[in-house]
């Protein structure tokens, strides 16, 4: 199928409002503005987009609480901290497409009844922050941003708040304290934000590519949406593809294609003439998957059922050159770094695991190691304040659960052997180093 | 001190928010745009310039990665060092940045030219591995391709 969200990025100037118009862009919004808030919200309910951030929570059940809640005022944000590493989907819309999550924030807006929207864009966005705040600039030059808009007179103004460097702010209270100006860490649930967000009002927090699809949900209306995809998630996906493929990049294909179709029809395959080895198949936080699971079909519950998740669509391939081990423990310090530090159970749990994968690689590794590992997942499991804890157990379990093989040996051998750690290409493990040693962390 | 120019960008960004505190982040991005990092003294006077307490804008500014409390180097390099760079050699990178520009992680080069530090996810993962160099993006790097980076900053 032609690209959707993705339809106007590769046009020269794309982020100018007077060529994304001639492109489509706004169209939608006087659609919107012709029908009551209630059917807008209505028909993003029936069209059943559910949220591309990780969750996959149903986009209008989402609105409806915020809706639905009689205190006043009521804020829109969109998260677009984009940092579930191997995600980079959002970048291409706020770089290239600014006005495309603009028209869907104001139509979100509009259904929910806020006045006030903020984008916040990660500080590893800086170009995207600079492109968001001119496009924001036309938009309300042009009458779409402000007071009394359109014939219906309503009001809605936008933000860029610019974040600085911290994951946990994908997670959507800690997104809404870091808004507020304070550090990032979750708050207690309940209150949801839909009742109690950003300045103890109702406030939607909804990911970049979930509110860019909202034109597209009004403009073909809710029927002819819910046909791309399959049943239980509809729409397209822009899939963020990295790792050991000839042709990493952004797709944005229907829901329900196969990790197979994806890999190898639109990324090429495996580089250098490698196997396949290992799949995470949403960001870093969902349980990675093998060879074995090239049929299986890239939707939420297709996902779930074998034991993963679809998160953001992030798939990372790892080639059979990948030690496991050495792959995981990048994962670990990655969460290590990241916890708030606010639940024991994550602050203490990443670092453990930290400790001991630096511990195996360095050739030190234990008997017992990998029942360790494994107790400290359970320990964790259901215990942490936020997602980020649980997200860490993931690809610690199911490295192991798959990849037992490269434990033992790393453990048995004191390090890791020739086939994997060693490999020069893809671990990087210089000339000259011990042969029985990791060099990734050790 | 806070110069009359940054003063007026903070009063601009404050006009954004219902809440004087939600403009301590955004401060803090233009005073570390100015300066290069945040001193102990100029985060004071963005404490009383939003009226919040001390404590607050230095606990927001040590718990994000992008804001520097230390002083900098005038430009910062930042190495993703997560896993689809690792896998594409993100480790040969930071270890030839290092032998290049003579200075550990975290380190200041002799000159004051370049900050040198680790950093996650950049999102460049289809360019991986891929590095920042203050707000500019580079990718696909190799250790010939660095050297020739590094040249065009001043």
């Amino acid at each position: 199928m032609d690209a959707m969200l993705l339809k106007r990025i590769h046009i020269s100037n794309s982020t100018d409002i007077d060529v994304a118009m001639a492109h489509g862009a706004y169209a939608s919004v006087e659609k919107a503005y012709a029908m009551r808030p209630v059917d807008v919200l209505d028909e993003v309910r029936r069209s059943g987009l559910r949220g591309r951030g990780g969750a996959g929570f149903p986009a209008g059940t989402k609105w409806s609480f915020a809706s639905m809640d009689p205190k006043r005022p009521k804020y829109l944000i969109c998260n677009a901290d984009e940092g579930e590493p191997g995600t980079f989907k959002d970048r291409f819309i706020l770089e290239r497409d600014p006005h495309l999550l603009i028209e869907g924030m104001i139509i979100a807006g509009y259904a929910i009844g806020a006045e006030q929207g903020y984008i916040y864009v990660r500080g590893e966005y800086p170009a995207a922050f600079d492109i968001l705040e001119r496009a924001i600039g036309q938009s309300a030059a042009k009458g779409f941003l402000g007071n009394g808009i359109g014939r219906k007179g309503v009001s809605f103004d936008l933000a860029v708040h610019r974040g600085a460097g911290a994951y946990i702010c994908g997670e959507e209270t800690s997104l809404i304290e870091s808004l507020e100006g304070k550090r990032g860490q979750p708050r207690v649930r309940p209150p949801f934000p839909a009742n109690a967000g950003a300045w103890g009002k109702p406030t939607v927090v909804n990911n970049v590519e979930t509110l860019a699809n909202v034109p597209f949900v009004i403009g073909l209306g809710s029927d002819a949406y819910a046909r791309i995809g399959v049943e239980g998630s509809t729409g397209t996906k822009i899939f963020s593809v990295s790792g050991a493929v000839k042709r990493p990049g952004g797709y944005e294909l229907p829901m329900g294609i196969t990790l197979r179709e994806i890999i190898y029809t639109h990324a090429g395959g495996i580089r250098d003439g490698r196997d396949l080895k290992a799949i995470i198949p949403g960001g870093v936080s969902t349980p990675m998957l093998t060879a074995g699971h090239l049929d299986v079909r890239m939707d939420f519950n297709a996902l779930l059922a074998t034991g993963s998740m679809l998160g953001s669509g992030a798939v990372i391939v790892m080639d059979d050159r990948t030690c496991m081990v050495q792959a995981t423990s990048v994962i670990v310090r990655f969460f290590e770094h990241e916890s708030c530090g606010k639940c024991t159970p994550c602050r203490e749990g990443t670092r453990w695991f930290s400790q001991i994968y630096r511990r195996i690689m360095k050739g030190e590794g234990r008997e017992n190691d990998i029942e360790v590992l494994l107790s400290i997942c359970g320990k964790m499991k259901g215990m942490c304040f936020c997602p980020l804890g649980e997200g860490a157990i993931q690809p610690v379990m199911s490295s192991i659960k798959y990849f037992r093989d490269d434990y033992e040996r790393c453990i048995r051998k004191q390090g890791c052997d020739d086939r994997a750690c060693r490999s020069k290409a893809n671990m990087n493990v210089q000339p000259g180093q011990s042969e029985s040693k990791c060099s990734l962390t050790g | 001190m806070l110069s009359p120019d940054v003063i007026e960008r903070i009063h601009e960004k404050r006009r954004h928010y219902p809440d004087a505190r939600a403009a301590v982040l955004p401060a803090l991005h233009i005073v570390q745009e100015e300066l290069g990092h945040l001193p102990a003294d100029v985060m004071r006077s963005v404490a009383e310039l939003l009226d919040v307490p001390e404590s607050a804008v230095y606990g927001t500014a040590t718990f994000y990665a992008l804001l520097q409390w230390k002083p900098a180097g005038r430009h910062v390099i930042s190495v993703c060092h997560n896993l689809p760079c690792t896998l594409l050699g993100a480790e040969t990178i930071i270890e030839h940045l290092g032998r290049t520009l003579g200075v550990g992680e975290g380190q200041v080069t002799s000159d004051g030219k370049f900050s040198f530090q680790r950093i996650e996810c950049i999102g460049r993962c289809d360019g991986a591995p891929a590095m920042l160099v203050d707000d500019d993006y580079h990718g696909n790097l190799t250790p010939e391709k660095i050297d020739g980076i590094l040249k065009t900053y001043e």
